[in-house]
């Protein structure tokens, strides 16, 4: 028969909730102090520098009527073009991050981001299709072409890699055959449908761009961060009890289809929200996310804010790169996110391999 | 707490995995399940987990059927371990026993000191304190497995299920994590592949065969050479040691039956 219980287990538990963390304060204002600080770069750095004083200045002219005397083509470069930019930068990187680090727990796959899953190709033929072809017919904007490409897009690449068997890099096969035959199809719609003028902006666009990214631009994208963070951090309890796969999850009382659902597509409206606006970037989901573990663990109740915050962060200094590191003339920021994120994808690769 | 099979069904389309199990678990009994590869025990067990919805019966948690309780209440009453489950996160033991706080924390509840007393407890019970800190990946199976019952144990459980919990383990290891969940004040279901073990270990004995439950009782009363040899098609004495234990002792070249099945199936 069973021997003398142990003392703790049955011991009535008092659940006693402590605030939140003290050290979750100070944090927090370092977080905040470092994305303003990163905003002003970006609102400061450029070809035409503008000391960091006057950036400030005309944020307080802007937001709090401050009335400092100000050159008004200085505050006008900053305000109207530079610190709409660094926002939507910050914004992109953020949910770009988050998408990724989510699709990354609940796949278990450290090489999952929306962008090497199709999910992005998916969502530039959905805005293409949309602006182009009129799909919808005027009921559909452009975001929600792209929402509806990037749901279909993972949907078809869920199934492929289902038929192609379970192992962990059949999703990302998927995603590359995904990927190819979305792009294959915008290239398709552009080369139909599109003038030439339209077709060079939008092949401009696709590499991902943020140049023409205004004040109206930041209506949708920083609502869709906030919200998607939002929802992200409701679910970090189930993120983290993915760990050990989907029945674990299920044994720790986890409702594990809602929950995929749920965060599968909050990554995918991210994702679309975001190609929508600039383009599509990749390989900031598959980076940060590895960055953000290094520097805070696996737990998702610190990793998902940091996840977020180093996105924002580095994707404003990617645009300050794109803008700056080839005189007169602005690089896709596509360009700089993948010289960064092809070798570090390499990388995990390797790591991947090493580790059975 | 009392746990209850009614008339289990479940098949994979036309292959009957479950074919209409029924049995109670006393509270505080230890149930073994045994049966050969492929005789549907881990698929009973995930349906008694509440995991895997039955095509027809119920299971009865404290006399409630199971799928009417709230997914979270369950998991606060009853814990589940698969076989085998691994991560690729570079998780510590100590926050994989943490994991089984989750039934208990809500989106907006901290971890409280009282969570943290539960997961020590959970740590020292299956004597890992030691390696709390280390890495999941330089644990050993035996470890991750004790880690697994922690976790259990950190849910607070009436009711543990487990899936030949024993695998890829040497002797040592099995009999060491047999004698810990043995020692747990709790109702325990699990699949069991050793005979001897189970015989040694169980208060009663399930045998499955190819998805039937063809007999349950206490070992010595299951556990005949006649039962063996027509569900596992082996030979074998079955004779009570020194302890009075039933001890089954395997004769080689008695492999009667030789039926082609598919290893895997569940």
């Amino acid at each position: 028969m069973p021997s003398p219980l142990p003392v703790w287990r049955n011991k009535a538990v008092i659940v006693k909730r402590i605030p939140s963390k003290i050290g979750g304060t100070g944090a927090a204002i370092t977080a905040l102090v470092l994305l303003i600080v990163a905003l002003i770069a970006g609102a400061a750095i450029g070809e035409t520098a503008i000391p960091f004083d006057v950036v400030a200045k005309t944020i307080a002219n802007r937001l709090f009527n401050a009335g400092f005397p100000l050159e008004p083509l200085d505050e006008g470069i900053v305000w109207s073009y530079r610190l709409s930019r660094a926002v939507v930068a910050a914004c992109c990187g953020a949910s770009l991050a988050l998408a990724g680090a989510v699709l990354q727990s609940l796949l278990r796959n450290p090489l999952a981001d929306p962008y090497i899953l199709g999910i992005s190709a998916g969502a530039s033929t959905g805005a293409v299709a949309v602006a182009l072809l009129g799909l919808g017919a005027g009921l559909l904007t452009m975001p929600m072409g792209a929402l509806a490409g990037a749901l279909a897009a993972f949907v078809l690449v869920s199934l492929l890699a289902m038929r192609a068997g379970s192992g962990s890099n059949a999703i990302i096969l998927a995603g590359v055959a995904g990927s190819q035959m979305f792009n294959a199809i915008t290239s398709f719609i552009v080369t139909k449908s599109a003038t030439a003028e339209q077709a060079r902006g939008i092949m401009f666009w696709l590499l991902g761009n943020l140049s023409g990214v205004r004040w109206p631009d930041v209506g949708l994208a920083l609502p869709v961060t906030i919200v998607g963070l939002l929802v992200c951090l409701w679910h970090v309890r189930a993120l983290d009890a993915f760990a050990f796969g989907n029945q674990a999850a299920a044994s720790l009382g986890i409702r594990v289809r809602r929950v995929q659902i749920i965060l599968i597509c909050t990554a995918a409206a991210m994702t679309a929200a975001m190609v929508s606006l600039v383009g599509s970037i990749g390989f900031v989901g598959l980076v940060i996310p590895h960055a953000a573990r290094l520097i805070v663990g696996v737990r998702h109740g610190r990793l998902l804010p940091v996840t977020a915050l180093v996105g924002a962060v580095f994707m404003i200094i990617a645009d300050i790169l794109s803008r700056t590191i080839i005189a007169g003339q602005v690089l896709p920021i596509g360009v700089i996110t993948a010289l960064f994120g092809a070798p570090a994808f390499a990388f995990i690769l390797g790591q991947k391999r090493a580790r059975p | 707490m009392k746990l209850s099979a009614q008339n289990l069904c479940w098949s994979a389309g036309s292959l009957d995995i479950v074919r209409d199990v029924s049995f109670d678990v006393a509270p505080g009994e230890f149930l073994g399940i045994i049966g050969p590869n492929g005789s549907g025990k881990s698929t009973l067990l995930s349906m008694l987990a509440g995991i895997r919805k039955p095509l027809s019966g119920q299971v009865l948690m404290g006399g409630q059927p199971i799928r009417s309780i709230g997914s979270r209440e369950v998991a606060r009453k009853l814990a589940f371990v698969e076989q085998q489950a691994e991560t690729a996160e570079r998780i510590t033991a100590r926050q994989a026993v943490e994991l089984g706080r989750t039934p208990y924390l809500g989106p907006l509840s901290g971890w409280s000191v009282e969570d943290d007393a539960i997961v020590d407890g959970a740590l020292e019970n299956v004597d890992m304190v030691d390696k709390a800190e280390r890495h999941w990946h330089h644990l050993s199976g035996g470890e991750r497995q004790r880690l697994h019952i922690g976790r259990a144990l950190a849910q607070q459980p009436q009711v543990l299920l487990l899936d030949e919990p024993t695998n890829h383990l040497d002797i040592g290891h099995q009999i060491d994590l047999l004698d810990l969940v043995r020692r747990q004040d709790l109702t325990v279901v699990a699949a069991l592949h050793d005979l001897n073990h189970a015989a040694m270990f169980c208060d009663r004995i399930a045998i499955m065969d190819h998805g039937r439950l063809s007999a349950i009782g206490a070992p010595e009363q299951v556990l005949t050479s006649d039962m063996i040899s027509s569900v596992f098609g082996v030979d074998a004495i079955v004779a009570p040691d020194e302890d009075g234990v039933c001890h089954v002792r395997f004769r080689p070249n008695g492999r009667k039956r030789v039926i082609s099945r598919k290893d895997d199936l569940t």
